[in-house]
């Protein structure tokens, strides 16, 4: 299968344009983080200068479990708008009748959805980090800094996390009517793979960077293998008539050409 | 049902062959008893015919007909459950999809175009999709071709109707297609926006552009289209219009009198090539003829010479519409049978 970039990018380029005017997609990028940065802020701000080790592992497990929901959910609101959006304004058909693939068509919209998504999560990241260094108690600051695999696993699990949740975005989006139902459940199914994360952050795992490296290898690898179902599912025929190619089409071949 | 498809008109200048250096003497669009079912509803069956390259077919037919679905089925949208047919050359096979799609473009019913984006920025995303490198000429091109020069960055979404379809045709134009599937270009337009697109059409057809045009609009139709098609699930005829007029229609005078003729049988048993009348509903008379224009001096010397006071005699006109309305109306009593 060979990819033409020329596609590729002007997905990319096209999409860019439709989130930077579009109301709900820009609040959608800028209220999560806000969110999902200030409670980890306030979480590791309030904790003593006296604090034992376990509050600390406990509390900077919270935070970071936070920080990771950005990668989750920003590029999940941002895919599962992205196919049924076109059909609900009816762009998908004349889409459709040009000469780009699906895989190029698809890879394009994700990399739009992965690109603001991956920006704005290391900023939120940076941001958190330097505030710990900057302002919060000096003995915190320095416990923080030392979990050098937690962190490391954060930095990461943030392109991962939000590969998965493009794709399961993606999927929905491709599978649905409705942008509202589309954007819930692909917020929904962008959780699941937090569950590992959560299991590091709690230390009911231990968090090596060993393990870190392990698992971020295994989710590269379902990033890739859902780029390929997802693929697989997106059919045109279904997407444009709403109904399934039945068992009884074929492709129609010409053994001869007709007179003429 | 197979239908005697006439032949397509003789091809014109080596202008309107398509740039891909297929073969010459191919047709735009050959297709063979293509059928589409979707579960158990058929959308259409068997449709067999032949588009020439230059030009303009119309493709006819009620609501539900298939002709939209015909379209998706020959711009590789969706697959046939049966048939075959090439498409500017190429083999309708997934295999050959992307290579059909480069080389034709469909204007579906709706725009279908991005509201937050510009009329340029519209455009770009779909000159890169058919792998323009250098798009600005090309897409200045296409917005002379439809008069739109001057709102190229206007948002789509603060266009008319009108003017969103004709950026739809311009977009249409971008990739410089060996065949352009417009289905329905006029729907929901107003009278002036109708005649600018039809005007548009009338444009490309004298660029050499294959056009597939579906419509209900069957004086669009006439007056556009080389050669038109009506289906009805199934395809009921294909012919140049005027030749389908001949085919259903007799040839006729139509008189009007004053007063009503006293013994109009004596009179037309008396006319030269009469076949038959009879009194149309408005108080005159039908008088089918082999050939119009020899028997009108005939019949008017007949009708002085009974002392007739004539207020008019011309040749019946039948329209695209009567052909239309006769077929499918034959069509649906056949189905009630």
């Amino acid at each position: 299968m060979s990819l033409d970039t020329i596609h590729i990018r002007s997905v990319i380029r096209k999409e860019l344009r439709e989130y930077r005017r579009n109301r709900f997609i820009i609040g959608t990028m800028a209220v999560s983080p806000v969110l999902f940065l200030a409670l980890p802020i306030i979480n590791i701000f309030a904790l003593p200068a006296s604090v034992s080790s376990s509050m600390l592992d406990k509390r900077l497990g919270l935070s970071l479990l936070y920080m990771l929901l950005i990668p989750a959910t920003v590029p999940a609101a941002l895919a599962s708008y992205s196919v049924v959006v076109e059909r609900e304004q009816g762009t998908l058909e004349p889409l459709l009748t040009t000469p780009i693939s699906r895989e190029e068509l698809l890879l394009g919209k994700a990399s739009a959805a992965m690109l603001p998504s991956v920006v704005i999560a290391y900023t939120a990241f940076g941001v958190f980090l330097a505030s710990v260094r900057l302002f919060a108690n000096a003995n915190v600051a320095t416990a923080v800094f030392d979990q050098s695999s937690v962190l490391l696993a954060q930095a990461l699990f943030t392109p991962l996390l939000a590969g998965w949740s493009i794709w399961a975005g993606i999927a929905i989006s491709s599978r649905s009517s409705d942008v509202r139902v589309a954007q819930q459940l692909g917020t929904l199914a962008s959780v699941p793979p937090l569950a590992i994360v959560a299991l590091m952050s709690f230390r009911v795992i231990e968090p090596t960077l060993a393990l870190a490296v392990a698992l971020g290898v295994g989710l590269l690898a379902i990033d890739s293998v859902a780029w390929r179902v997802v693929s697989a599912m997106f059919d045109r025929e279904r997407l444009i008539t709403g109904a399934k190619r039945s068992a009884t089409s074929q492709p129609i071949r010409t053994t001869e050409r007709p007179p003429t | 049902m197979h239908v005697t498809v006439s032949q397509p008109p003789p091809q014109s200048s080596p202008s309107v062959l398509p740039a891909s250096g297929s073969d010459a003497l191919a047709p735009a669009l050959d297709v063979r008893g293509l059928t589409k079912r979707f579960g158990g509803r058929t959308a259409f069956s068997d449709v067999s015919f032949c588009v020439g390259y230059g030009e303009v077919f119309g493709f006819l037919g009620p609501n539900g007909a298939g002709k939209t679905t015909t379209v998706r089925t020959l711009g590789t949208l969706i697959a046939p459950t049966s048939g075959s047919g090439l498409v500017a050359g190429m083999p309708l096979d997934p295999e050959h999809a992307a290579e059909i799609r480069q080389q034709i473009s469909i204007m579906p019913e709706a725009p279908g175009l991005y509201l937050r984006l510009t009329v340029t920025e519209n455009l770009e995303f779909f000159a890169g999709l058919y792998g323009l490198r250098r798009p600005t000429a090309r897409i200045d091109e296409a917005l002379e071709a439809v008069n739109l020069a001057e709102r190229a960055n206007d948002l789509c979404g603060s266009l008319s109707k009108g003017l969103r379809q004709r950026v739809a045709l311009a977009r249409a134009l971008l990739s410089d297609p060996a065949i352009m599937f417009l289905d329905e270009p006029t729907s929901g337009l107003d009278p002036l926006a109708t005649r600018e697109v039809e005007d548009l059409i009338s444009g490309l057809r004298q660029r050499g552009v294959t056009i597939f045009l579906t419509t209900h609009r069957l004086e669009e139709a006439e007056r556009l289209c080389d050669r038109v098609a009506i289906i009805n699930a199934t395809l009921q005829t294909v012919g140049r219009p005027h030749e389908l007029r001949d085919q259903f229609f007799k040839k006729a005078l139509v008189v009007e009198t004053e007063a009503p003729l006293e013994d109009p049988e004596r009179l037309f048993a008396n006319l030269p090539g009469a076949e038959s009348w009879h009194a149309d509903e408005r108080g005159g008379y039908v008088v089918s003829v082999s050939n119009p224009r020899a028997a009108a001096p005939e019949l008017t010397r007949l009708l002085v010479r009974v002392g007739a006071d004539v207020i008019s005699i011309g040749e019946s006109q039948h329209s695209l519409e009567d052909v239309y309305l006769e077929l499918i109306e034959d069509d649906v009593e056949a189905h009630r049978r």
